[in-house]
């Protein structure tokens, strides 16, 4: 499947944009696109070892987070997980 | 340095004035090379922040997701967002500062004084990571539409 990786984070892929992996969950593949680009662990999770509060992680159109089973969620090769860093502020 | 065109200047400090006294907020696409991040196109999007949108901007996840892809697919990245400040100074809150994670993307206020655009600035969100990130003020250039060019 195809993790799609901000502009940020591509820095730690080889400036690649899309990064493939093979999984069949949504924690698999989150897993195997760190081992393979370690750098962008701790640019993901906490020290406690979860998503950051700002990193979103989606699944096609569904936040993981809000998915009944979360990372454990299973995939097939077209799905496509995008992560995407949270954007606001104000004055 | 921030590279966008007169149109793409005008449709964001436009979409401010069009949603004051609420913030507006939305999406630069482009390609940042070589410390440019030069915009093609200023994509709108909708502010979350319902409850507070006189002082507060959110753009939702999911429309980030719709609109990163539409980028993929016309070929751009994200290079960075924009939003108002109704009634206050064009410069970067403490709040802008710490919801902002998209380090090497540029961040666009336009202050909007009681419905009409002044200033904007735009500021680079510098550092390695989350921990020493920084705003640093960013040179914008604006190019003059074509046809006004061959005048």
């Amino acid at each position: 499947m195809k993790i799609h990786i901000p502009t940020p984070l591509r820095v730690y892929t080889d400036k690649q944009d899309t990064v493939g992996v093979e999984a069949s969950t949504v924690g698999q593949a989150l897993d195997a696109l760190t081992a393979k680009h370690p750098d962008l662990k701790k640019h993901l999770y906490s020290e406690e070892g979860k998503l950051r509060a700002f990193v979103n992680v989606y699944l096609n159109d569904e936040d993981i987070r809000y998915l009944p089973e979360k990372e454990a969620t299973k995939v097939n090769g077209n799905d496509a997980l995008s992560i995407i860093p949270s954007i606001a502020g104000g004055c | 340095m921030l590279k966008l065109t007169e149109q793409v200047y005008d449709t964001i400090r436009r979409h401010g004035e069009e949603t004051y006294p609420h913030e507006c907020c939305g999406v630069l696409l482009g390609r940042s090379e070589d410390g440019v991040n030069e915009v093609e196109e200023a994509v709108r999007a909708g502010n979350a922040r319902t409850d507070s949108a006189h002082n507060r901007y959110q753009i939702a996840p999911q429309e980030l997701v719709k609109i990163q892809r539409l980028g993929r697919e016309r070929g751009l990245d994200i290079v960075g967002f924009y939003h108002s400040h109704p009634d206050h100074p064009a410069q970067w809150s403490m709040t802008d500062f710490a919801e902002a994670h998209w380090l090497g993307c540029s961040y666009v206020i336009t202050a909007v004084e009681k419905g009409a655009a002044r200033q904007t600035n735009s500021f680079l969100l510098t550092g390695k990571s989350e921990e020493n990130k920084s705003f640093e003020n960013e040179r914008m250039e604006v190019e003059a539409l074509e046809a006004e060019r061959c005048r």
